[in-house]
């Protein structure tokens, strides 16, 4: 383990929550002071988290800028930080989304607006929380924490039939995570200790892992969310308000997918084979019913967020192959899939927050998302309609953008698995293009439709900011990924040797 | 060299990098000047390319630029491959975009008068077009340039995503919004078996290099694989079908035709560039830069050749039925590409690249003529409302009438010789279905002079049937429009008898289109036909000629002869006409089916089991469950004492029943 010289993992987590603490101190009265604040800490806290790229060694799947310090002694629970390269482009991207909220949120926000710039800055410290945590109390604090400032964004600034949405959001992912927390002080019991590595490859019998894996699936799953306990974020989506959804969008969701490679793979890795079948059926499930799903949705946030779980499949589908690869091929293609899984988290956190960002500024101007209420938008938008079709076309998996990396990796992995596997994955090229492309048509395409459309105003240099930096990232990645798999693809070379090793044997 | 390439396919983007971010103060003149010294730079280098293997001072050249990626230690990498056949398709796409370019010029002159007064999107129409169209010209540079499959999926996909913006130019018609959806999504149908096609060949040749696979492929060509059952199958041959359904929906194929058509909806320029003369030549392309993989499989290529003759015949017929100017030449260009396709089933891989070539000039230049009567006609389509427009019109006249000698295939036009090399080719050919081809090719020929002239003859010549206030403005074109037409139709003219005896009988192409030694149809067509004119000759006394004639005569009967006949016709053979006008039910029955299917299973899935099933009953039904159960048993909860004291009886008498009986 690489030691850091100074707790930068620390800074990224209490840099935000402490900000977040003293935006709400300054009380409601002194708003601009308040976004202020906010985007000076969150801009602050993204610079120092491109310390972790700068700073990163390259070729290592060992954990780095590790803190370790003793927390509640009498349990061996400690203060445990650390990232490697699954961790880190997650928190990354954890911190870029945040400095976007925050400023897609300014004057946005009429009610209570440093109680919301308060809300995302501690979510995005409890979030970098999660995804550096390296003992298994920490990580559930963090996890369990991160519904809070949630429940509250949906709850206080949401639409109309918010409560609804947060009881059904709360109760969901809190019903999962519970079952987890057993897991884990079961696991304790048999490693002897609280860090999550020291839980890799215990050896445990079979029918044991089976349970533990469905703890942690229960957990995951519906984090990621999976089907079928995915009919939560619809309704959170549609309730939350706009930096809500990107905020779940970008990176909640990520929080799932990063649970089954930190923890059901490796730490159950016998259960993952036995139980493989299972998740890639409801990946499968995920790309085409969700696909078909997203299709038919009237509502365009409804609409970007069937299409992120269909997305989200990939994810899950991109982790469960590898046996299958692995037994099939000896090894080859394994790690495209692992890759594959990992990028397409990335990617799909630029591109659903993009999508969310694109339907707040037309929810901003019209106060409606019904599809049926727009039409002809570009020839009143020019500038956005740019790129909200860029967005849509990433949405789509188009090559030179992100969205492309991911699928295209695990669908080219997957074919190594099963062909028919490739088969339906790759419908996401039909079905993807349908639902974005159709949105686009009925939106952005035709004539203008109705008065408030023709009345409409181009996108101002604030939306502009946030849109490009997003294009930006999308592109960037879509034409140039290969940093990112440098980063990545030790970690996940380790991670498969070790499952490999104990799973398949 | 790698500098020449990079600047070849790096000017184009360029412009249109220019044209479109800083269109608006650029100034109109800008934005067509930047684009058209970025394509026409490019245009220069690839003639000198071309001149250079022509020449033979270069050598073939396949290099990285970068590395995309690595992972799982494949390399993921773009760069160029540059032969022969990359050379000329590298001429004819920059040469065909200079003049659109060129075009364009005159055809978008009045382009605000097509937007709506208050679209801000109006503004910079003509800027963005010309952004457009020199960011496609980089696209398919890079198509064509690829040496590896993930650039020429990037690039396929990017030619996609430019033809889907210019389907959709006018976004307030809604025919072309419709239009380009439709394009975009049968384009995708196909790309979906072109990306398991490049899975396919990732799994079982290691790698994206296109020589490294070759190389691969070769080395095991009997490689099989199962994929449901335990029947197997060649890889080489799902692996090519696969690669080929990309091919048909980009090359419009049946049954992935239905987008063409529609994608005239599109301004004329870009039906010219992208959807007669490059992009819709992609797939040709790419099954002629596959061809040692295709070689391996008869399987595939005896597929390749039925679908293309049914392309070509069926398809070609539909295109005598139209009445819309330009709806016309594009049946005529789905048939040519049938044609294409089957000299690529056929082996004659020459065959087909050579009959893209000529066609790209001859094609381009029927639809840019087609566009200039549009101008004339402000932008009526209709054929039945113009006629005798000869007379107004001179030089797009006889342009045209050089494009549709070209087409019908004249002897000594370039069409000829291309077109009379696939015939012959698949004389020779003897694998399954050759037969079924060889009648479809060579009754396209009568129907190709049929629907041709037909066409020629409605627009210039007969009656004027337009109205009185259309028929006071028809004149020629400007400069900028005609100026490409005659620098179209010299090519159409001529670039068959400067070409054919290295290209098509000379093995020219050699290594860059390699054939397995059985299958080389087209040295057995040059052991017969040594030269151009040998080939002429052969022409004047062969069927095809006649089948023209017939063609031509047909046509100028009903419409210059005798006028009141097709109405008549379409009369007594009312089934076959409704067949051909409804266009074999394509479109009704993709809508209908797939897309109803599609709808219908979304719905299903959203009210039925997402709403109903997992919300309605699992989700919600276990949250009131719990408010009932709880509810039940606050019921019990009475607060009168008599009830607890009964309860309580009730389960003593219970208990001491059950220990009695167990206790015996």
């Amino acid at each position: 383990m690489l030691e850091s010289s100074w707790p930068l993992l620390s800074l990224l987590i209490w840099l935000p929550i402490l900000g977040g603490v003293a935006v709400l101190l300054l009380g409601e009265q002194r708003a601009s002071q308040g976004r202020m604040l906010a985007l000076v800490v969150s801009g602050l806290t993204f610079l120092f988290s491109l310390l972790l790229i700068t700073g990163f060694e390259r070729g290592t799947a060992a954990m780095q800028f590790v803190e370790l310090r003793p927390w509640v002694e009498a349990l061996n629970v400690n203060y445990h930080l650390g990232v490697d390269g699954i961790s880190m482009p997650l928190i990354i991207l954890t911190t870029f989304s945040t400095v976007l909220v925050v400023i897609a949120g300014w004057e946005r926000i009429a009610y209570k607006p440093n109680l919301y710039m308060a809300c995302f800055l501690i979510m995005e410290g409890i979030v970098v929380g999660v995804f550096s945590a390296l003992d298994v109390i920490l990580f559930y604090v963090f996890w369990e924490a991160v519904l809070v400032p949630m429940f509250l964004i949906i709850g206080i600034w949401g639409g109309k039939e918010r409560i609804y949405a947060t009881i059904k959001f709360f109760l969901y992912t809190f019903v999962g995570s519970v079952l987890m927390l057993v897991a884990l002080v079961y696991l304790q019991f048999q490693a002897g200790s609280f860090a999550i590595l020291d839980m890799y490859g215990l050896g445990l019998p079979l029918a044991t892992q089976v349970w533990l894996f469905i703890a942690f699936l229960l957990a995951f799953a519906i984090k990621v969310p999976m089907w079928p306990v995915h009919t939560w974020l619809p309704d959170a989506h549609v309730q939350a308000p706009t930096g809500g959804s990107v905020i779940l969008a970008a990176i909640m969701l990520k929080i799932g997918g990063y649970g089954f490679v930190r923890f059901s793979l490796p730490v159950v890795p016998e259960a993952s084979l036995a139980l493989d079948w299972l998740m890639i059926t409801l990946s499968l499930i995920a790309v085409v019913y969700i696909g078909l799903v997203a299709m038919m949705q009237q509502d365009m946030k409804k609409l970007v967020a069937y299409s992120s779980i269909a997305h989200m499949g990939f994810v899950t589908l991109g982790f469960f192959i590898i046996f299958d690869i692995v037994l099939r091929t000896g090894g080859s293609g394994a790690l495209l899939a692992l890759g594959g899984g990992m990028v397409q988290m990335i990617s799909h956190g630029f591109i659903s927050a993009a999508m969310f960002l694109c339907v707040g500024v037309l929810y901003d101007r019209m106060h409606t998302r019904m599809i049926r209420d727009y039409g002809g938008v570009g020839h009143r938008m020019p500038l956005f309609a740019g790129f909200f079709v860029l967005f849509a076309m990433a949405n789509a998996g188009l090559p030179g953008t992100s969205g492309f990396v991911g699928e295209f990796m695990v669908i080219l992995a997957a074919f190594q698995a099963n062909f028919w596997y490739a088969f339906l994955a790759g419908t996401t090229l039909i079905l993807g293009a349908a639902y974005s492309l159709w949105m686009i048509k009925r939106v952005v395409y035709g004539e203008v439709a109705n008065e408030k459309v023709s009345a409409l105003q181009d996108i101002d240099g604030r939306e502009k900011i946030v849109l490009a930096a997003l294009a930006v990232a999308v592109l960037w990645l879509g034409i140039y990924p290969a940093p990112l798999i440098e980063i990545m693809e030790p970690s996940l070379q380790q991670l498969l040797d070790n499952v490999i090793d104990h799973g398949i044997g | 060299m790698t500098t020449v390439y990079l600047l070849i396919v790096l000017a184009p983007l360029l412009g249109a990098i220019l044209a479109g971010f800083f269109g608006s103060r650029l100034g109109r003149a800008g934005a067509h000047w930047v684009t058209i010294i970025g394509v026409g730079l490019s245009c220069l280098l690839s003639l000198w390319v071309l001149l250079g293997f022509i020449r033979g001072s270069l050598q073939p050249f396949d290099g990285a630029v970068y590395t995309w990626m690595l992972a799982d230690g494949i390399r993921f990498e773009i760069g160029f491959l540059v032969d022969r056949l990359t050379a000329v398709m590298m001429a004819v796409v920059t040469f065909v975009s200079l003049m659109v370019h060129i075009y364009t010029i005159g055809y978008m002159a009045d382009e605000e008068h097509n937007w709506p007064a208050d679209s801000r999107l109006g503004a910079n129409a003509y800027q963005r077009f010309f952004a457009y169209i020199a960011l496609f010209t980089f696209a398919m540079l890079m198509l064509v340039m690829a040496n590896n499959f993930l650039q020429l999926f990037f690039a396929w996909e990017a030619v996609g995503l430019v033809s889907y913006l210019l389907i959709g130019f006018w976004l307030n018609r809604p025919t072309a919004v419709f239009a380009n959806l439709k394009a975009f999504l049968v384009n995708r149908v196909g790309d979906f078996g072109f990306l398991l096609g490049i899975a396919a060949i990732l799994l079982y040749f290691g790698s994206m290099n296109y020589a490294e696979v070759f190389a691969a492929a070769e080395a095991s060509p009997d490689l099989t694989m199962s994929i449901l059952g335990g029947a197997e199958w060649q890889v080489a041959t799902v692996a090519c079908i696969l690669l080929f359904i990309g091919a048909m929906g980009k090359s419009a194929q049946v049954p992935l035709h239905v987008w063409l058509p529609d994608s005239m909806e599109g301004p004329t320029p870009i039906s010219a560039l992208i959807h007669a003369a490059t992009m819709v030549t992609a797939g040709i392309f790419l099954v002629a830069r596959m061809s040692p993989l295709f070689e391996l499989s008869e399987v595939a290529l005896s597929f390749i050749l039925v679908i293309g003759a049914i392309t070509a015949l069926f398809l070609g017929l539909v295109g005598v039925v139209q009445h819309d100017i330009k709806r016309v030449v594009a049946y005529s260009t789905l048939s040519q590409l049938g044609y294409m396709v089957v000299a690529l089933g056929a082996s004659a891989y020459a065959a087909g690249v050579y009959h893209l070539m000529t066609h790209a000039f001859f094609k381009a230049l029927l639809f840019l003529g087609a566009g200039s009567v549009i101008i004339a006609m402000h932008h009526k389509q209709d054929m039945r409302e113009m006629g005798g427009l000869k007379k107004y019109m001179p030089v797009t006249y006889w342009s045209m009438v050089v494009g549709t000698l070209a087409l019908i295939g004249f002897p000594a036009f370039s069409g000829y010789f291309s077109k009379d090399g696939i015939i012959l080719a698949v004389a020779e050919a003897d694998r399954a279905g050759a037969t079924f081809a060889y009648v479809c090719v060579l009754l396209g020929v009568f129907v190709t002079a049929l629907y041709s002239f037909r066409l020629l003859f409605l627009v210039f010549h007969g009656e004027e049937r337009m109205d009185h206030h259309t028929r006071e403005h028809l004149h020629e074109s400007p400069l900028v429009v005609t100026v490409p037409l005659i620098l179209l139709a010299v090519p159409s003219v001529l670039i068959g008898l400067l070409t054919v005896t290295p290209m098509l009988l000379g093995d020219w192409f050699g290594a860059a289109m390699p054939v397995a030694p059985g299958n080389d149809v087209l040295a057995a067509v040059a052991a017969r036909y040594d030269s151009a004119w040998g080939l002429v000759a052969h022409g004047f006394v062969s069927l095809p000629l006649y089948l023209a004639a017939a063609g031509f005569l047909t046509a100028w009967y009903c419409y210059i002869q005798r006028p009141d006949l097709p109405a008549r016709l379409q009369q007594q053979f009312a089934l076959p006409h409704r067949i051909l006008d409804n266009k074999y039910w394509f479109d009704e029955l993709y809508l209908k089916v797939f897309a109803g299917a599609g709808r219908g299973a979304g719905r299903f899935f959203w009210k039925v089991t997402d709403a109903g099933l997992i919300d309605g009953i699992l989700v919600n039904g276990t949250a009131r469950t719990i408010g009932r159960v709880a509810a039940t048993l606050r019921r019990s909860q009475t607060g009168f004492l008599y009830h607890y004291a009964f309860v309580m009886i009730i389960g003593l008498v219970v208990l001491l029943t059950w220990f009695v009986y167990t206790a015996r």
